[in-house]
């Protein structure tokens, strides 16, 4: 503790020059003449009490339990305090809620006023989101294909952009304005009303006639997703800002050296990217499908998460036992997990590649 | 300039090849040009990447330049099909709606009209205090979780990841619940308090950037400082940090964006139980304008032509959602660009 002190106050009393800096090192003389020993004697007496005792090796706790201060505990009990204030916030906000929901998806949830009431219900709301609503499978299998659509679009995308961006281009840091507006702009609600008005559409595809000749000779179950991600394709752009921040930072760590050795034994650039680039940004690669679904998937305008949004506050009812917050926190579970299933799937074909080629 | 004269000489010599018959040799020339050699690149190469360049740039500009340029319109530009993307003449009345009365409501019995700078100064109040909370939890505990080894380490790193993957949908009510239990509804500390302890809005995405930088720091650079005689938080205040100021920058950008933009949570717990409030309830700029935006419009009926005509001033509200975002964007651009490449914001 007294140390913490002692350092801020040596902090200020370096580098000396404007007045302000002058006030800073007053200051800091001050606490270090006068405050500092008081607290440091206060410090010695929270330390070598009868409660608490520090010798040079052992904390002794009221005068019988001796632990030995070794290394390693000294470095897991530092380790603790810093992240100390991340296991009270996780025990105060976020643990409770998850359980909770887990726990309301068994029930039938009544809001009586501001009270609660709940009805033991087992697995019937489960149950239920499979066999008796008649939009939610539906709804989840459209949001199953399109992910796995949409995620390689944005990941080659944003693989393309960056390594564009990596380049040796002419106005870097203006191209590099442009290509990170996303990360501004589709984390808000500015998106959504650009859908609205249309600009997130490109107009003109549908009409080539060679996309629809595709579209008419491969089955149903393929050209709807692909039709869709046309309609969408300015969209799907949108969600890829911060994965070009990421392939970015991964591209620039490789080094050149390993391209010119690579283009001196005779390899073409394309050879160079499938061996050199590639591999060493796949672990990348993984990070950014993660965030891709992740924040696809809890986008405010996915269709999953209007729909329980709407089950929720009630606006679309379904039966008797399907309204309510009990009925929608199952369906959020259940769309958790299939989230976690695309995640899993994704990573798993980057690893087989990954392992098939060692 | 350097295209310039390589030009010219390239030039001079095709014309000094030609006149001595050696085809051969001006095919090789021009081959070199445009595909170029090893270690340099050919005009091919430039002119694709920059096509490729200018094209995917238009696909992330044409929204911005889109709004903006329609904002500015007037209802005659709108309807006229010769009208395109330059109005005929820039109309800052749209703006001016917007700006001068967002919302009316009634403070401790008399009406108060909000402004866009009083609403504008509410949302920044919002997003830099949590944000900046965010990012003094985020370094300490990426530091914990970074340099020091503790039992349940993995399990611990393991549930922090789960709380960014988990929607937010699935958690609602019961964090409602728990909010209004813990008397955090309606009030800046429904933001600040998840924030402090490192569960604000995507904090694990922070606390993953804080990791991996720290974690690239070598060690041997702390343990000269601890034989130096430093203690921890020595290390960690006048070593790690200083060194971190770039993840510093970044964290903070990226949460007062998010936080900036937010609109779920916002919704959810700034919600003033008070009918009658005594100063003005807290709210962020895109809930104000939006609320703005479908009161404004909804005085039309749904599909009407009046309602169509409405659309330069809901995107007027719009750029002005967007505005001050953009313009620290732009101050902040140099380094929320070149820091990227200094933080561990690559997660491997």
């Amino acid at each position: 503790m007294k140390k913490v002190f002692a350092s801020i106050g040596g902090f200020f009393s370096k580098n000396v020059k404007s007045p302000l800096k002058k006030a800073f090192v007053k200051i800091g003389e001050f606490y270090i003449e006068k405050i500092d020993p008081i607290l440091s004697k206060i410090w010695h007496a929270l330390t070598h009490n009868f409660m608490i005792r520090f010798t040079h090796s052992h904390l002794i706790l009221f005068s019988f339990i001796k632990i030995k201060i070794t290394n390693k505990r000294r470095e897991a009990t530092l380790g603790y305090m810093f992240i100390l204030i991340w296991i009270i916030g996780y025990l105060v906000f976020s643990l409770y809620p998850v359980f909770y929901s887990l726990y309301l998806s068994f029930f039938k949830v009544n809001l009586d006023g501001s009270d609660i009431v709940l009805q033991w219900q087992a697995f019937n709301n489960f149950k239920a989101a499979f066999i008796s609503d008649p939009y939610f499978v539906e709804i989840l299998i459209d949001y199953v294909m399109n992910t796995l659509f949409n995620v390689p679009v944005v990941i080659v995308f944003a693989l393309i952009i960056a390594m564009l961006i990596n380049q040796d281009i002419r106005g870097k840091g203006f191209w590099r304005t442009v290509f990170f507006l996303p990360v501004i702009i589709s984390s808000g609600p500015i998106i959504g009303e650009l859908i609205n008005q249309g600009a997130t559409t490109l107009p003109s595809i549908a009409n080539y006639d060679i996309i629809n000749l595709i579209l008419e000779n491969v089955g149903e179950f393929i050209s709807d997703p692909i039709q869709n991600l046309l309609e969408t394709i300015l969209l799907v752009l949108w969600f890829s800002g911060i994965q070009i921040l990421i392939l970015l930072a991964g591209l620039q760590k490789i080094d050149k050296a390993i391209y010119e050795a690579s283009m001196i034994d005779g390899a073409s650039p394309w050879e160079s990217f499938w061996k050199i680039t590639l591999p060493s940004i796949l672990p990348l690669i993984s990070v950014s499908i993660v965030y891709t679904v992740v924040s696809m998937s809890v986008f405010s305008l996915n269709p999953v998460i209007i729909y329980i949004k709407d089950i929720m506050t009630g606006r679309s009812t379904v039966g008797t036992l399907t309204t309510g917050f009990g009925y929608s926190s199952a369906l959020a579970w259940i769309y958790f997990l299939v989230m976690v299933v695309i995640i899993l799937v994704f990573v798993g074909v980057i690893n087989i590649r990954k392992g098939s080629r060692r | 300039m350097k295209l310039f004269k390589n030009t010219r000489a390239f030039f001079k010599d095709v014309t000094a090849l030609i006149k001595e018959k050696d085809y051969k040799q001006v095919g090789v020339r021009v081959k070199r040009i445009f595909v170029g050699m090893k270690f340099t690149d050919g005009l091919l190469y430039k002119i694709l990447i920059y096509s490729l360049l200018i094209s995917l740039g238009y696909i992330y500009l044409y929204p911005v330049l889109y709004m903006i340029t329609n904002s500015l319109m007037t209802v005659e530009d709108i309807i006229s099909p010769t009208v395109n993307w330059i109005p005929t003449k820039f109309n800052w009345q749209n703006y001016a709606i917007v700006w001068k009365n967002l919302e009316t409501t009634i403070i401790d019995g008399q009406p108060f009209i909000v402004t866009y700078p009083r609403a504008l100064l509410d949302a920044m109040y919002l997003s830099i205090v949590p944000a900046l909370s965010a990012t003094v939890s985020s370094a300490i505990i990426g530091y914990g979780f970074a340099r020091f080894n503790f039992p349940l380490k993995k399990l611990l790193f393991v549930l922090m990841i789960m709380t960014f993957i988990i929607p937010p949908q699935v958690t609602m009510l019961p964090t409602f619940r728990m909010y209004s239990q813990y008397n955090l509804l309606g009030s800046l500390r429904a933001f600040v308090y998840p924030a402090i302890l490192g569960q604000g809005l995507n904090g694990a995405i922070f606390i993953l950037i804080f990791y991996q930088f720290f974690r690239m720091i070598p060690k041997s650079l702390e343990e000269s400082a601890q034989l130096d005689g430093a203690s921890n938080l020595q290390i960690f205040f006048r070593i790690a940090l200083p060194l971190a100021i770039p993840s510093i920058i970044i964290v903070f950008l990226f949460s007062m964006v998010w936080y900036y933009n937010e609109t779920y949570v916002s919704g959810l717990f700034l919600t003033s139980q008070d009918p009658f409030p005594v100063t003005l309830p807290l709210k962020t700029l895109p809930i104000r304008i939006n609320a703005f935006i479908n009161d404004y419009v909804s005085v039309y009926p749904e599909g009407s032509f009046e309602r169509q005509l409405m659309q330069a001033v809901k995107l007027a509200g719009n750029v002005l959602t967007l505005l001050p975002l953009l313009i620290i964007y732009f101050i902040f651009q140099r380094h929320f660009v070149e820091s990227i490449d200094r933080t561990g914001i690559t997660g491997e």
